[in-house]
């Protein structure tokens, strides 16, 4: 069985790499890289995969996933410029694509032990842009 | 690796009915879709792609070059169309969202490579919603 929880953050970015002109940046990542940034509003949503414990009934305890978002995440990022103020964004571009990996490595080890395990987090930059990772790692992937 | 999905909206009519079945027929299995004007919904349309991120850029397709994929590919002949008048593959094929999804597979496929020449990203799977109330999901 899976349970998602959902969660909401607003902060800031600026996608471009320094080795890069602006004019370069503009053509790879749009009005992203203009310098000074801009901000969305993200949406969360933490997907477990367990099965109920047979005495709560419960796959997990949502109150505990609710903190553990908050901690490692929300507070963290919410209302901040993460490119300057949440490592590693200040070493790594945060695409949609680097945040929600680094969210994944937040969370993982937070939710370990138990009878759930972390399946999916999947994040929305805007409505119409959202990215899905399983924590798989490839070759490419850092 | 890791999916990212991009939403879309066109608005386009069609009419549920085919040449195979008799008036009776096309209305008991159509019912008011297969009303003779046609009707019309927003189409919603997610189109996902699958790929290890790039190390350098952060990404695992660029965005600009999947939004033009679908808008030449699709968007550009099915919103604001009466899909069974305007597209050629709905001469013979009724328009169904099932029959709409794999169409919209085949446009994308067809340029895929041109587009994303590398191994990755590939079109891992396509959803179209009709209604809130009816969405249809292929994998290619």
């Amino acid at each position: 069985m899976f349970i998602t929880r959902r969660a909401e953050f607003s902060a800031s970015h600026v996608c471009a790499q320094p080795t890069l002109s602006l004019a370069q940046n503009k053509q790879l990542y749009g009005a992203a890289a203009n310098p000074n940034g801009h901000g969305h509003n993200y949406i969360l949503e933490v997907t477990l995969e367990g099965e109920p414990d047979p005495v709560t009934g419960m796959i997990f305890d949502l109150k505990t996933l609710k903190e553990v978002i908050q901690q490692t995440v929300i507070d963290p990022m919410d209302h901040r410029f993460l490119n300057y103020e949440v490592p590693p964004f200040d070493k790594i571009i945060p695409t949609t694509e680097n945040v929600a990996a680094e969210i994944w490595r937040r969370l993982e080890p937070r939710l370990q032990g138990g009878l759930a395990r972390l399946r999916n987090v999947r994040l929305y930059e805007t409505e119409d842009l959202y990215v899905d990772y399983a924590g798989i790692e490839t070759g490419e992937d850092r | 690796m890791m999916r990212v999905t991009r939403r879309y909206r066109f608005a386009a009519s069609h009419r549920l009915h085919s040449g195979a079945f008799t008036e009776d027929q096309n209305g008991h299995l159509y019912g008011k879709c297969s009303n003779p004007y046609g009707h019309g919904h927003d189409y919603v349309l997610e189109v996902s792609a699958m790929g290890p991120v790039n190390a350098t850029s952060g990404h695992v397709v660029h965005i600009p070059a999947l939004d033009g994929l679908v808008a030449e590919q699709v968007l550009a002949d099915f919103d604001h169309r009466y899909l069974n008048a305007d597209l050629t593959e709905f001469k013979a094929l009724v328009p169904t969202s099932e029959n709409i999804i794999r169409v919209i597979e085949d446009r994308l496929a067809a340029r895929w490579r041109d587009v994303f020449p590398g191994e990755w990203p590939r079109l891992e799977g396509i959803r179209l919603r009709e209604t809130k109330r009816n969405s249809f999901e292929l994998k290619p």
